[in-house]
């Protein structure tokens, strides 16, 4: 979900318009200005939201405290979760880089860089929404030579980087080809805002997956460090008289044998009695 | 001396090997972490390349990128593949980023009557065959569904059983009972669902036709069927000189005088809260609009009455003068009444908003 915000310039216009290109058919982007605060007032993305059925949202605006202004969200059930808001830096839009670009709706491998983005907790989180946001639906296969675009997001100095790449696809010795890279997309400098995270039980909620999804713990196995797979397997009460087992042809009691055998027994019981 | 060739044919090939290698081969200080499923990477190593480069480093986060993307290609590549329909396919595993989800997990449903009663006497679902033998046809058919192995419907003769009235027609008896079956279920499977969403059906007690019904509740019964078609009644015919029922609206329910003192404390807050709020309740444009559709319903009906009049009278007498000029005027008035409300500046919800409430007036010109 695309909204503009009743200050937006050419530039956030612009940017919200190549994002929905990204994401089509999957994006929904408003052409009337809407003038709401999101910071402020979350009824009116909450309402667009449950209008359009989209939990993921973009807002962009510009004035003179913040200009060129993107706020990314994300919500639950209709309410906001997360909001972080980025500031536009510098920017050059699908059309100004002119070269093929890829087919609509095509996956899109996402590679961020830096360790910002796993030590600080904001920017965890706004790694968190761009793959929320940029990932496309999960697919369980994909065919090899559909992998065409990839977006690289690096954190550096305080800032990210947003570029976009088409894939290029050269013959190396291997089976394994080796990439070329040729930047198509938009590409955005961008230095992060105010955020608005979610309190930690509520996410804690969103994040809760129902048992179905959760993966079976496989019962009566372990493994111990070496790599070894052990399984327990419960037997049930053996008959030992009814073993099978190896017949050795020389123990096997000739007649002669047998008779005297029965002899003796006999013989006992008339003892006995 | 075929030791030292042997060695250095081995030799050879390792070298080639690695120059082949070298072109996808790509080093890093600690490994990227990958999300295949999501076809997703990590760098976690510090950039110290893009730091030392000047403002703008273009060229090394295009080395960088480059770098990234030939280690999770090279992953990819490594997936179990398979060929479909001249392509090739990788399996992707599944994601295993955690991402919070859209919407709350489903509630699950309530058990259906059955299923209390199947749980509680420790009856299971029996595994039963799709093909039963069918010793009319000679062969292996289903147990239900077209060309089912024991077809009721397609019996051309029915023994007339014992007790039976010999008159009677066995295959409509059959029919009927199918019929009645169908039905039953059908309110069954509602029943479940209404007690999954705990609502209620609509009670039919004293509908069903029994011998001795009064005249109030065979009347109640009448109007209920009434209203029990597509249309809510709208095109039932009445009987000529029946008249129409009485006091059929909704029923207004008033709250008690006082009672519920938190109940009337948060109404009478939210009532403070919505006069000091800054948007107006109502809404002038729609207001306006609404009231030009209402005249433009009355004028169409009455031009419609007069073409009709003129018809029978033989002679197109024109609209009598309510031509387009008219209204307007009328409305202006109108409108200049319901426009002088002070505040009414548009709030951000989707409406089809104009700024300030004069230009809802000059929609018509």
């Amino acid at each position: 979900m695309l909204i503009k915000g009743g200050n937006a310039n050419a530039t956030v216009t612009q940017v919200l318009k190549d994002v929905y290109a990204l994401k089509k058919p999957y994006g929904v982007l408003y052409k009337k200005k809407n003038i709401t605060r999101p910071f402020e007032d979350q009824t009116s993305l909450e309402f667009f939201s449950k209008k359009s059925d989209c939990s993921l949202f973009m807002f962009g605006s510009h004035n003179k405290k913040r200009p060129n202004n993107l706020v990314i969200g994300r919500m639950y059930d209709y309410h906001v979760l997360d909001m972080i808001e980025l500031g536009i830096e510098k920017f050059v839009s699908l059309k100004d880089i002119k070269n093929s670009k890829c087919p609509e709706g095509t996956k899109p491998m996402i590679i961020f860089a830096g360790d910002d983005f796993d030590t600080t907790e904001d920017y965890k989180r706004l790694k968190s929404l761009l793959i929320d946001f940029f990932r496309g639906p999960t697919v369980a296969n994909i065919r090899l030579a559909g992998l065409e675009y990839v977006l690289h997001f690096t954190a550096l100095k305080g800032k990210v980087y947003f570029r976009s790449y088409k894939l290029l696809l050269k013959k190396s010795g291997c089976r394994t080809p080796r990439i070329e890279l040729e930047e198509m997309g938009p590409s955005l400098d961008m230095v992060l805002r105010r955020t608005h995270l979610a309190s930690d039980d509520l996410y804690k909620l969103s994040m809760k997956m129902p048992k179905a999804l959760k993966p079976k713990k496989k019962k009566n196995m372990s493994h111990d460090t070496f790599g070894t797979t052990y399984g327990r397997i419960h037997m049930q009460k053996q008959d030992l008289s009814k073993l099978q087992t190896r017949k050795m042809k020389g123990l096997k009691k000739r007649p002669a044998e047998r008779i005297t055998d029965d002899q003796e027994k006999k013989s006992k019981r008339i003892k006995k009695n | 001396m075929e030791g030292p060739s042997v060695e250095e044919l081995l030799a050879k090939a390792e070298q080639d090997e690695a120059e082949k290698l070298q072109r996808i081969t790509v080093s890093k200080e600690l490994e990227l972490e990958f999300d295949l499923g999501n076809l997703l990477a990590s760098d976690r190593n510090p950039p110290t390349a893009l730091r030392q480069a000047g403002p703008v480093p273009e060229a090394e986060l295009r080395a960088l990128a480059r770098d990234n993307t030939q280690l999770l290609i090279n992953q990819l590549w490594q997936l179990p593949t398979e060929r479909v329909e001249e392509a090739l396919v990788a399996r992707l595993p599944e994601p295993t980023t955690r991402l919070p989800r859209e919407k709350p997990v489903p509630k699950p449903r309530p058990l259906t009557r059955w299923q209390q009663f199947a749980r509680l006497k420790g009856i299971h679902p029996k595994k039963k065959t799709n093909l039963v033998w069918d010793e009319v046809s000679g062969q292996w058919r289903r147990r239900w569904g077209y060309k089912r192995a024991r077809d009721d419907t397609t019996e051309w003769l029915i023994e007339v059983p014992d007790g039976a009235d010999p008159l009677e027609d066995q295959f409509a008896k059959r029919i009927q009972a199918k019929k009645e079956r169908v039905a039953k279920n059908e309110l069954n499977r509602l029943r479940n669902l209404a007690r999954a969403h705990k609502t209620q059906l609509p009670s039919t007690a004293g509908m069903h036709p029994t011998g001795h019904q009064s005249k109030e509740e065979l009347g109640r019964a009448m109007q209920v069927a009434k209203v029990s078609t597509a249309s809510v009644g709208r095109f039932q015919e009445r009987l000529p000189k029946e008249k129409a029922p009485r006091g059929s609206g909704k029923k207004r329910k008033f709250q008690p005088l006082f009672g519920d003192f938190a109940a009337e404390k948060k109404n009478q807050l939210e009532l403070l809260r919505i006069m000091n709020s800054k948007k107006s309740k109502l809404d002038v444009t729609r207001a306006t609009n609404k009231q030009m559709r209402e005249e433009d319903q009355e004028e169409a009906a009455k031009k419609r009455k007069m073409s009709q009049k003129g018809k029978r009278r033989g002679g197109w007498q024109g609209t009598g003068g309510k031509r387009k000029g008219g209204p307007p005027s009328q409305g202006g008035k109108r409108k200049g009444g319901l426009g002088g409300k002070k505040q009414s500046r548009p709030p951000g919800l989707g409406s089809k908003r104009k700024a300030g409430q004069h230009q809802g007036g000059k929609r018509r010109k």
